[in-house]
């Protein structure tokens, strides 16, 4: 990908995204009745359907940032859990890094997930091993950024960031939560996968096949 | 005086909150409600914009406390606040009060007048007073 991802690109990795969430929303359910209050597949289902919508509107903007702004509200609109205002927050801030206007390279890409990865992390004020979403994203942005640093493709570099978020992801299983609901259940939450950081996971796994595979659009 | 807004995931509980609080504050208090989420009133959650309406239709310009219910409701509120235009962030305050004792003593000291800082301190204060004679 010597060429830049177009706001068209994000579209498809969104819709893709949202597509995996939909096919997901059983599994999502069942890691939060687990260590939460059974909604998260609910939630991220309710949103991913109205980011669908929003998608498939013709006749939108192809600004870069005026796109995930958009996002954003209809996350921050159709969530509701704790997931809204995270994800929300997540591309609020991503839509203020750099672009190109209506299109970003590698560099941006990365960026992008590092302003949303901040805006997180302000938002919920939870660090690493805290089983959140924190655990997936946090590694992923690092190892994009250490890919870039060693000037790899971004076909290596995408698949850093989901390698990356897949063990982050796997990791909340053993460690005790300490932000959101799974945290009153204390050490009674080791053993159980973390909700957020597996629909974070799935960012990661869409980014990595979407814009590795696409050239054409 | 000052506006409330009682923030929580369930609008039922919302509800309710503003029932005892209105009824402390003589119906002198413009007190707010954003409960449960935008699009229908049965779901539970939090909507940042469902909590803006809730400060807009409040608002006045001694200032809107919100009251919140559990984490998530502080995060949505947090980013309702951000929405604001700047004159009106810096008169509203977030309050760490528990939400039923923190709304009653709220409206109760805002329909008395007294300004928001005010207010919220006796609501915050409001986490320390024990329910149980002997306890605490
Ligand atoms: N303070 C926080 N910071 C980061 N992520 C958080 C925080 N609180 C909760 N989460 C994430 O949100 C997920 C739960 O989302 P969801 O079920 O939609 O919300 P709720 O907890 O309100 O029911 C958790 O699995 C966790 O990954
Ligand atoms: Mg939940």
């Amino acid at each position: 990908m010597a060429q830049e991802i177009t706001t068209k690109q994000l579209r498809k990795w969104l819709l893709a995204y949202a597509a995996r969430i939909i096919e997901n929303e059983g599994h999502l359910t069942e890691l939060d009745t687990a260590i939460g209050d059974a909604d998260h597949g609910v939630n991220m289902r309710r949103g991913m359907g109205k980011l669908q919508e929003r998608l498939h509107d013709e006749g939108q903007s192809e600004d870069v940032s005026a796109f995930l702004r958009s996002v954003a509200m209809t996350l921050i609109n159709g969530v509701g859990g704790a997931a809204g205002p995270l994800y929300g927050t997540f591309f609020l801030r991503a839509a203020t890094s750099p672009t190109n206007g209506s299109s970003i390279d590698l560099e941006q890409l990365t960026q992008m997930f590092r302003y949303g990865l901040d805006g997180l992390q302000q938002r919920g004020k939870a660090q690493a091993d805290d089983k959140t979403m924190i655990d997936t994203i946090q590694p992923a942005v690092e190892a994009m950024e250490a890919a870039l640093a060693a000037h790899q493709s971004a076909a290596v570099v995408l698949a850093a960031a989901r390698q990356a978020a897949h063990l982050g992801m796997k990791h909340t299983i053993e460690i005790e939560a300490r932000k959101g609901r799974a945290s009153y259940l204390g050490p009674h939450s080791i053993g159980h996968q973390d909700p957020g950081a597996t629909s974070a996971y799935f960012l990661f796994e869409t980014a990595a096949e979407v814009f590795t595979t696409t050239g054409a659009d | 005086m000052i506006g409330l807004v009682i923030v929580s995931h369930s609008a039922k509980l919302a509800a309710g909150v503003h029932e005892l609080a209105a009824q402390m504050a003589g119906g002198q208090v413009a007190i707010g409600q954003a409960g449960g989420l935008s699009d229908d009133g049965e779901t539970l959650g939090t909507d940042a914009s469902r909590i803006l309406s809730a400060i807009d239709e409040v608002w006045c310009d001694d200032g809107v406390l919100l009251l919140m219910d559990l984490g998530s409701a502080v995060m949505s509120a947090e980013m309702a606040l951000e929405m604001l235009p700047e004159h009106r962030r810096k008169n509203c305050l977030l309050s760490n009060a528990p939400l039923v004792e923190g709304a009653i003593v709220a409206a109760l000291h805002a329909s008395l007048g007294e300004p928001l800082q005010a207010v919220n301190a006796v609501a915050e204060a409001a986490l320390s007073v024990p329910k149980l004679a002997g306890a605490g």
